[in-house]
């Protein structure tokens, strides 16, 4: 890796990716020889948000790579509750730790804190920001199931404040990926996103109606949208229930279709289709090891 | 009074700043953090006739010249300034404003949820984009109203 940490997926370039999803594949193939590969090594874990897939698939992956995990607990147990500050807290679990990961629920506070250290940083997810870790599990489990070039995504769901749709959406830039947005008109991609998109030269397309663009979808990336972006309840049952998927609403798609979720998920995926071929999310989430192994490995292979 | 007298014939040494937007003045200062604590004599001409603005404002600071970074940031309000360096009622050079690639501590970013809006100690930076600025930190981009951002702290 050319980078000394992993803080948004636009700093990542194709060569990135790929070098990161093929060692995840050498992971997967051959987990044993990666099992005292950074023994010895110690990640610290600073999560000021919750997270259950992120943060376990982490301590996962470090402890499979023969290392080990010092975790700052809830913020509530922690010196932050005293008023420290996010630099100073970077910097305390530096002196301790051979890398660090970040959630934040302020965008921005992964770059901010890779300022402050000198070694690895991994944005775990900076509010409605970016998840790149969550992008590069999510490449892995679409080049397995569809191949990333020639590939038509549906990316549907809450597309303006989703941090893992940001991500995967700009990291999609770098391969052969025509983007369909399904979405409400209030939850539409941010500026931001659009921007990106817009100078990368992306190909992408913006419906409001999942049933438009289901048939032609090789993968439809499904997100959670959330209560408490609609000031009235009623308003959100109305909207959140046009977006969600059952076996009924998967007649029209290819039998071929590929159907991913970040999870977790509430009801937006009906259970139903959890035992068909379509469904790849609880793939894709147990993915999250062999890639973060791959990338820790990467990012410590150079700091070293 | 001409408008060669009104841009440089009461400054002796220093900055004139002209071909300022009508109305901007007060944010040109508040850009270079220019508020008069650091006693230098500060004139502002305001909605001032021009030849090539309909209006316009002109900021002269005396016994202080601004450098070429310094004055750069003004692009972002003020992109057809101009500068001139006085010396002993002369100017001495004269010069245009260009884009920088980004401003430090000058603009503040109007999403609530980004980092430098936290009590970090962090200063604000922006990349100048072709058609407005854009936060480092959480990716915010602004296009209307810049001068409305105005200080970083």
């Amino acid at each position: 890796m050319r980078h000394d940490h992993l803080l948004t997926a636009n700093q990542l370039t194709r060569e990135d990716i790929e070098l990161v999803l093929d060692r995840a594949a050498e992971v997967d193939a051959n987990p044993a020889s990666f099992g005292q590969r950074h023994a010895g090594t110690l990640l610290g874990l600073c999560f000021f948000e919750p997270s259950t897939r992120t943060k376990m698939s982490f301590e996962a992956a470090m402890k499979r790579l023969g290392g080990d995990v010092v975790d700052m607990g809830s913020i509530e147990s922690s010196s932050v509750k005293k008023g420290e500050s996010l630099a100073d807290t970077v910097r305390v679990v530096e002196g301790y730790t051979d890398a660090l990961v970040l959630r934040h629920p302020l965008m921005g506070a992964a770059k901010m804190a890779s300022e402050f250290v000198d070694v690895p940083l991994v944005n775990a997810g900076d509010g409605a920001g970016h998840h790149p870790t969550q992008t590069l599990l999510d490449l892995y489990t679409v080049r397995e199931n569809a191949g990333l070039d020639d590939l038509t995504i549906g990316i549907m769901g809450d597309l303006k404040y989703g941090r893992t749709v940001h991500s995967l959406a700009t990291a999609l830039t770098n391969f052969d990926a025509t983007q369909h947005f399904v979405s409400p008109e209030s939850l539409k991609l941010p500026r931001s996103v659009r921007y990106d998109l817009h100078e990368a030269g992306a190909t992408v397309r913006e419906h409001t109606d999942l049933e438009e663009v289901l048939p032609q979808l090789d993968v439809l990336y499904v997100t959670r949208i959330q209560r408490e972006r609609f000031p009235d309840e009623n308003e959100y049952h109305r909207i959140a229930g046009e977006y969600q998927i059952d076996a009924e609403t998967l007649e029209a798609a290819s039998d071929d279709l590929t159907v991913m979720h970040p999870l977790p998920r509430v009801d937006e995926i009906a259970p139903e289709i959890d035992d068909t071929d379509y469904a790849r999310y609880f793939e894709q989430a147990h993915n999250g090891v062999p890639v973060r192994m791959a990338l820790l490995d990467l990012l410590l292979e150079d700091s070293a | 009074m001409t408008d060669k007298q009104l841009r440089v014939s009461k400054i002796e040494n220093g900055t004139v700043i002209d071909h300022v937007h009508g109305g901007q003045a007060l944010n040109v200062l508040a850009i270079l953090g220019i508020d008069g604590s650091g006693g230098e004599q500060v004139s502002i001409g305001m909605n001032v006739p021009s030849e090539t603005l309909a209006t316009k404002d002109v900021v002269k600071v005396e016994g202080r010249e601004l450098s070429q970074d310094e004055v750069d940031v003004l692009s972002l309000i003020a992109p057809d300034a101009t500068i001139n360096i006085v010396r002993d009622y002369d100017v001495v050079e004269k010069h245009r404003v260009d884009r920088p690639e980004n401003v430090t501590g000058v603009l503040s970013c109007p999403n609530h949820n980004c980092i430098t809006n936290a009590d970090e100690p962090v200063e604000t930076r922006f990349a100048v984009l072709r058609d407005g600025v854009r936060c480092e930190f959480c990716g915010q981009i602004v296009r209307e109203d810049i001068a409305n951002h105005i200080g970083g702290e």
